[in-house]
């Protein structure tokens, strides 16, 4: 479950993971919403081709899927655990993807572009992220031959990707600025330098369990390399100011912390019935306490995948039986649990 | 309780609208609550909708409300520009040539620059790069014919004739 979570990235505590998303279309073919059958048939055979004939380690790395031949289910499962889009559900009769086994790379086909090439770190690596993304980039560029205009860079479905076609984004776990109430001043600063933040599920969604996503707000005018300074910046200020209120909540206010966080683990632990938003309340609450030195005994990690596989999707496709809302929540607070117990 | 818009299934959204003190309610089956218009208000703003709202701004002067782009059309992919204002979506490649007048005002707005700086395609990006050679080289090969320099000029002139060749080979 959530393979791409493992392994320890910097920052880990604060950071729980980097993306780097590139968007690219083919020269002569209509973007995706436009394109017909026989199109969407080329798009994909030529990309596929591209990874898994090519002379390179990436062969071997990836497999190819048919969107229309995977389950309604397993689709919801797979955007829940971040590894293909929510987008890329709408049109499965003309989309596929590629996915690397260890779950990190993504190259989708026929989302909004006719190329969106995803690479997901946990912890702070946006460079990491960048260059296997770039080489993975001009693999497919080998073998396709990209729209791309000497002035306007890659050219995309919408123009608010245009350019460079890149969007660096980090995730951020920040219950103390959340619960000191500095977070809407922070947020606001960071709209204002051309940077946007969002809940964990994209656009227009809820700041879920007190994570937040921060990523470019623009892609033309400045390099990838300047982009991604940019952010990491940001970020690394970000994480300082949390750390701050960490430690002023840690001296100032410790019982009131500890009261919420073993409250948080005592419902966690012990409750029947929970839904998930609830339940991201909660464990957003058990992994500060972890990060704070409160908790001692339970791994980050397992809170992480907590966080992603406690989705209705995913609770779903673990109890293997339809299950409605009430169903679900119930099979949510045993499955939580069970994997806090160990 | 049955849905008070199709009156067939049972309501599961339920619905209560309080304005200036009048309390209204509203119980909806999942299919009709899907299509209800009110539950519109926060969600239905998108990305797009900024775009649109950026277009629609740029319209400025007397000809604000002659709707005189309405024949432009992508000669490729025949996507008319009042369809990119509705959708924020190109259909094609060419539609940034078509539109080209259009756009780089509105891409000043969203990215406030309108050149790229970042990677090029290394193919692509070979072909970019003996084009800007080609330039210089006729910039060299103007001066040079004003100097009267012809013999330096026909060298010049044969390098420009084999990078152009070296394109079209491609």
């Amino acid at each position: 479950m959530s393979k791409w979570l493992e392994g320890k990235g910097k920052e880990n505590d604060i950071v729980i993971s980097s993306r780097i998303r590139l968007a690219r279309n083919i020269e002569n073919i209509k973007f995706p919403y436009l394109m017909n059958k026989d199109d969407s048939e080329e798009v994909i055979n030529n990309i596929k081709k591209a990874i898994i004939e090519s002379n390179t380690v990436l062969s071997r790395d990836f497999d190819f899927h048919r969107l229309n031949k995977i389950s309604p289910l397993d689709r919801k499962v797979l955007a829940e655990k971040h590894l293909i889009s929510h987008n890329l559900l709408e049109t499965p009769e003309k989309s596929g993807f590629l996915l690397s086994k260890d779950e990190k790379v993504t190259i989708m086909i026929n989302e909004e572009d006719h190329i969106r090439i995803q690479v997901l770190f946990p912890g702070l690596e946006l460079y990491k992220s960048w260059e296997l993304c770039s080489n993975i980039d001009d693999v497919l560029e080998e073998n396709i031959k990209y729209a791309f205009d000497e002035k306007l860079g890659y050219l995309t479905c919408c123009p608010t990707n245009i350019g460079t076609g890149m969007r660096a984004s980090v995730m951020l776990h920040l219950p103390c600025l959340v619960l000191t109430g500095q977070i809407n001043k922070i947020l606001q600063a960071v709209s204002q330098i051309g940077l946007t933040v969002r809940g964990i599920y994209g656009e227009g969604t809820d700041a879920l369990g007190d994570l937040f996503q921060i990523s470019n707000q623009t892609t033309l005018g400045e390099t990838e390399e300047e982009i991604i300074d940019k952010l990491k910046n940001i970020v690394i200020q970000i994480i300082a100011k949390e750390r701050s209120a960490r430690d002023t909540l840690l001296t100032k206010k410790r019982t009131e912390i500890e009261d919420r966080v073993f409250r948080s683990w005592g419902i966690l632990t012990n409750s029947r019935i929970i839904d998930s938003k609830e339940a991201m309340k909660l464990l957003s609450h058990v992994r500060m306490g972890i990060e704070m030195g409160i908790i001692k005994d339970i791994g980050l990690q397992v809170i992480n995948k907590l966080m992603f596989s406690t989705q209705p999707a995913t609770i779903q496709k673990y109890s293997g039986i339809d299950l409605d809302a009430k169903q679900r929540d119930i099979k949510r607070a045993k499955f939580i649990r069970e994997k806090l117990k160990n | 309780m049955l849905c008070d818009e199709c009156g067939k299934n049972k309501s599961t959204v339920h619905y209560t609208k309080i304005l200036n003190g009048k309390k209204e309610e509203i119980h909806l089956c999942d299919e009709c609550a899907k299509d209800y218009k009110q539950f519109d208000i926060d969600s239905s703003f998108s990305i797009h909708n900024f775009l649109t709202g950026l277009l629609d701004n740029m319209q400025e002067g007397p000809f604000k409300n002659v709707n005189y782009v309405h024949e432009l059309k992508c000669n490729r992919c025949g996507l008319t520009y009042n369809q990119f204002r509705e959708t924020g979506k190109f259909g094609c490649s060419e539609c940034y040539k078509s539109f080209h007048d259009k756009l780089i005002p509105l891409l000043k707005r969203i990215h406030r620059h309108d050149s790229h700086i970042g990677k090029v395609p290394k193919r692509a990006g070979s072909k970019i790069r003996i084009k800007k050679e080609i330039t210089k080289l006729k910039n060299k090969l103007e001066i040079a014919v004003k100097k009267e320099e012809y013999e330096k000029a026909a060298e010049l002139r044969d390098k420009i004739k084999e990078l152009k060749n070296q394109i079209d080979s491609d």
